[in-house]
């Protein structure tokens, strides 16, 4: 198994749970979809799954290594072979776009080359093939705030790209992107996946494009898993459960009958 | 404003933060024996008038400048050089004390662990010490002890500033947007890497203008220090004083003038090239 989550909760520090006892297991190369209403818990378990944060119970298998029994230069080392892309990218604006993608590679580079590589790129090769495999190609040298928030996407997609690594983790990958190009972009996602034998678990929030490029569903809702099945055996159902909700009435339509008074002469 | 309806949760306690705000002011002002009265009485305007009157024409002849601009350069000198040896220690300082570069925060929800918190302690007691000490002191001492001149202006100012830039340093690596650098050290980066490459990039104008702001105050401070005796401007302005040559005080105030009017330049220069 390349990830395991065993009874695995996360609270966060305002006490709020954010996932209840979930158990997950991942196969290597497998392609995985992470669907559920907002505030289900899709960015935490995404993070649970990178390493990010250490649940509050439960335990996390990666690559075969158990993250937080590992001392912390171990777990940096491990967390260098997991790629997560953000919802957000988190791109400093000033930044350019080659160094906020070389800086994928800052895990497995030493202090002195990451730090020369500020002064000048040193694999600019590298970035643009990465950055060109999402039309970027020639935004190269610009900076990041120039960029629209799909383009800032696509670069923090180049990042992890560019990072190379065995687990490829995306929360929210496409949701500033509109409908065609998400779904370009999740396919390249998805290609660069089976061609490195890659293991890939995307959370998001449009369901046709996760039903359409991932073979394996997970629905999560309230912090727990509602189903976890192939992506052909979603049914109308299973969505209608998943998305269902109380709170947001649908407002009760007015029937005030309609009185059409013909005035005679 | 405070009706029920349109209440707002933060109206009582800006309210109550406002109301002591100023009852601890009016103390305050009674301590320090402020009485602007004072300024008006007729006898204390003469004192004031015939001391500001000696400034007229500011002293400009050949041997008085050429002494101006050696000591102009002293001054520069005494500032650039405490600032650099004060940077020596308030870049290792402020990168320790900060809690920016904190690797356990990063995976805690931007918490620090406790054996985190209780490292950062000492470094922060320690730059509390070194600038909670005026550097006219530190000076008084470092006269005694490598004798009168601007060696013991340069290491007062190095002493006194490395407390404050670390500080204000580390506090601006905190206050800055800290997702980049924690999304680097969660993929794997080292602590000093995901410095560089997550936090720099948006602090970097903002330290350079506090540096360049110290680096005024520490001309300020310099002449302030050759008072007692450690060189460049200050020494002047204090012979002069001393000999009641009010020119001479006004051509080294002009010159002051201009020293911070260029400080102001060039951060704004530096600032425009970052941003």
């Amino acid at each position: 198994m390349t990830l395991r989550l065993t009874q695995g909760s996360l609270r966060h520090a305002n006490g709020v749970d954010a996932l209840r006892t979930i158990d997950v297991q991942i196969g290597a190369g497998e392609q995985v979809a992470i669907i559920g209403p907002s505030g289900a818990g899709k960015s935490s378990l995404l993070n649970l799954l990178a390493t990010a944060l250490k649940p509050s119970s439960g335990d996390i298998e990666v690559l075969g290594e158990r993250a937080w029994h590992l001392s912390a230069r171990q777990r940096q080392r491990l967390r260098a072979r997991i790629g997560l892309v953000h919802q957000a990218p988190p791109i400093p604006p000033r930044q350019r776009v080659i160094t906020a993608v070389l800086a994928g590679k800052l895990g497995q580079w030493s202090l002195g080359k990451s730090l020369l590589n500020l002064l000048h790129p040193l694999d600019v090769a590298g970035a643009r093939a990465a950055l060109a495999r999402l039309d970027l190609g020639d935004k190269l040298f610009a900076h990041c705030q120039q960029l629209s928030g799909g383009q800032l996407q696509r670069v923090g997609i180049a990042r992890v790209l560019y990072q190379a690594p065995e687990i490829l983790l995306a929360d929210e990958p496409v949701s500033a992107m509109d409908p065609v190009l998400a779904g370009h972009t999740l396919s390249i996602l998805s290609r660069h996946a089976r061609e490195h034998n890659v293991t890939l678990v995307a959370s998001l929030h449009a369901v046709d494009l996760a039903l359409a490029h991932f073979p394996r569903i997970i629905g999560l809702r309230d912090g727990q898993i509602l189903f976890d099945c192939r992506s052909d055996e979603v049914s109308r159902d299973k969505l209608d459960a998943l998305y269902a909700n109380e709170q947001l009435q649908s407002p009760a339509p007015a029937v005030a009958p309609l009185i059409v008074q013909i005035p005679r002469c | 404003m405070l009706k029920a309806d349109s209440r707002d949760p933060a109206a009582w306690p800006r309210l109550l933060l406002t109301l002591l705000a100023l009852a601890l002011l009016w103390p305050g002002i009674q301590l320090s024996e402020l009485d602007l009265g004072v300024l008006f009485q007729a006898d204390s305007q003469n004192e004031m008038g015939r001391f500001v009157s000696a400034f007229w024409p500011p002293a400009h002849d050949q041997a008085f400048l050429q002494l101006l601009l050696k000591a102009t350069l002293q001054t520069l000198a005494i500032a650039t050089a405490g600032m650099a040896l004060a940077l020596l220690l308030a870049v290792p300082a402020s990168l320790i004390a900060s809690r920016a570069l904190s690797l356990s925060a990063a995976s805690r929800g931007g918490v620090p662990g406790l054996l985190g918190r209780l490292l950062r302690w000492p470094v922060r007691g320690l730059l509390i010490f070194l600038r909670s000490v005026p550097e006219i002191v530190w000076a008084l001492l470092f006269v005694r002890a490598v004798g009168l001149g601007p060696a013991a202006g340069v290491l007062a100012i190095a002493i006194t500033y490395s407390g404050m830039l670390g500080k204000v340093y580390a506090e601006i690596f905190e206050s800055t947007d800290q997702r980049p650098a924690h999304a680097l050290l969660q993929a794997g980066s080292g602590r000093l890497a995901a410095f560089a490459y997550g936090t720099l990039p948006n602090v970097a104008a903002e330290l350079l203008s506090y540096t360049v702001y110290r680096w005024e105050c520490a001309i300020r401070a310099s002449v302030v220090m050759g008072f007692v005796g450690a060189g460049g401007l200050g020494q002047q302005i204090d012979l002069s004083i001393r000999m009641f040559a009010g020119g001479e005080v006004a051509s080294m105030l002009l010159t002051f003038l201009l020293l911070v009017l260029c400080a102001d330049q060039l951060s704004r220069l530096l600032r425009w090239r970052l941003t």
